[in-house]
């Protein structure tokens, strides 16, 4: 068990030494998995523009704010906090509520970002909702460097929302053409990430779990505040059960999946 | 517009700080050099499965089933979507489909 000298190098990059050469193989397998996210984002991030625009915000607001936030809901909740008083301290307690859930996705990543050396903090800079959920369920072929797929899968989503997003703050109103309902292949993907997991795992308590949990939530507290209350329910749950969850999945044979 | 650019700016700087907060802080308490509790441990594995059921619900949490169409374009699309998944297992195949149904579904 002594993985930590092993990370400890990996950290530091020692053990990329064929990094740069499997950076285009792993380009070329990363990038037809990002294609639903390029529709996605450049509707979404086209739609986050023109109302950037219409909002008074020029396209260079909307590039700057796209690149360096990059959390699509929060960029629209961002643009009703610049058109009303100022105030940080509430403004970053927003933030913190609405992005809560990414403190999910970090737990869950801790040992899939080990050893990515220096591209660790942009890996994790870049962990959106869509970044997350495809670099976990991510079958990475045999001889594909994780780090550079991952990388090039947040760096990509990266670029079509920063992309999509000052396209539309470029096009401001004049945006016409009828794209209504695109923003489901954000639904079709996660609905089929959340399939990729059951089919893999023998122990489905915890998916349904959030399912439930989530849906419970959004009945009691309404779609603006379901979350924190979702997360915390899940984290009592499953800490309440850890016991049981623990023996189950070793029966099944899933603790050793992700070594 | 009552801010002026400077405490546009603060405002901006602000949302990334909270934002970052919550992507990087689970990195920070449990660094790789470090032995990470048992515990969170546990939460790294069986979370990503709650996480993501959640991410679906998160992605539907608009609809409303009360009133319009009732959720019923969602609710077939997202049908749709397991049902080719089920079948074809090709991803690509089950997200455009699923897409373009709903598109169609919305116009009805």
């Amino acid at each position: 068990m002594n993985e930590t000298s092993l990370d400890a190098r990996r950290e530091k990059g020692e053990m990329n030494d064929h990094a740069a050469t499997g950076a285009g193989a792993a380009f070329r397998s990363a990038f037809p998995v990002t294609v639903p996210i390029l529709a996605g984002f450049m509707f979404l991030g086209i739609a986050y523009g023109v109302f950037m625009n219409v909002s008074g915000f020029g396209a260079g607001w909307t590039f700057l704010m796209s690149l360096l936030i990059f959390a699509g809901s929060m960029e629209f909740v961002a643009v009703g906090l610049l058109l009303g008083a100022f105030n940080p301290l509430g403004a970053l307690l927003l933030t913190l509520m609405v992005n809560a859930r990414h403190l999910f996705y970090g737990l869950s990543m801790l040992e899939k970002y080990k050893g990515t050396g220096w591209k660790k903090p942009y890996l994790i800079f870049g962990m959106c909702d869509e970044s997350f959920s495809i670099n976990y369920a991510a079958k990475i072929p045999e001889g594909i460097d994780r780090g550079w797929y991952m990388f090039f899968v947040t760096l990509l989503n990266h670029a079509y929302w920063v992309a999509g997003a000052t396209i539309g703050g470029l096009l401001g109103s004049f945006v016409a053409f009828d794209l209504k309902g695109l923003e489901f292949v954000m639904t079709a993907l996660f609905v089929v990430i959340f399939m990729e997991q059951w089919m893999k795992q023998k122990v489905h308590d915890s998916a349904l779990l959030g399912i439930g949990i989530s849906v419970l939530s959004l009945i009691v507290f309404g779609a603006d505040k379901f979350i924190v209350p979702a997360m915390i329910a899940i984290l009592a749950v499953l800490t309440l059960t850890r016991k049981g969850m623990e023996r189950k999945t070793a029966a099944a044979g899933e603790g050793g999946e992700r070594a | 517009m009552t801010m002026t650019v400077s405490q546009q700016i603060i405002m901006i700087a602000v949302v990334v700080l909270g934002t970052m907060a919550t992507r990087f802080l689970p990195f920070l308490i449990f660094p790789p050099g470090r032995p990470t509790p048992e515990y969170v441990k546990y939460l790294g594995r069986v979370l990503p499965a709650a996480a993501i059921g959640l991410l679906v619900v998160y992605s539907l949490k608009d609809v409303n089933v009360l009133a319009g169409s009732r959720g019923l374009p969602e609710l077939v699309a997202v049908a749709a979507v397991v049902w080719l998944h089920l079948w074809k297992k090709n991803m690509f195949l089950s997200i455009a489909a699923g897409t373009v149904l709903y598109m169609i579904l919305i116009r009805l």
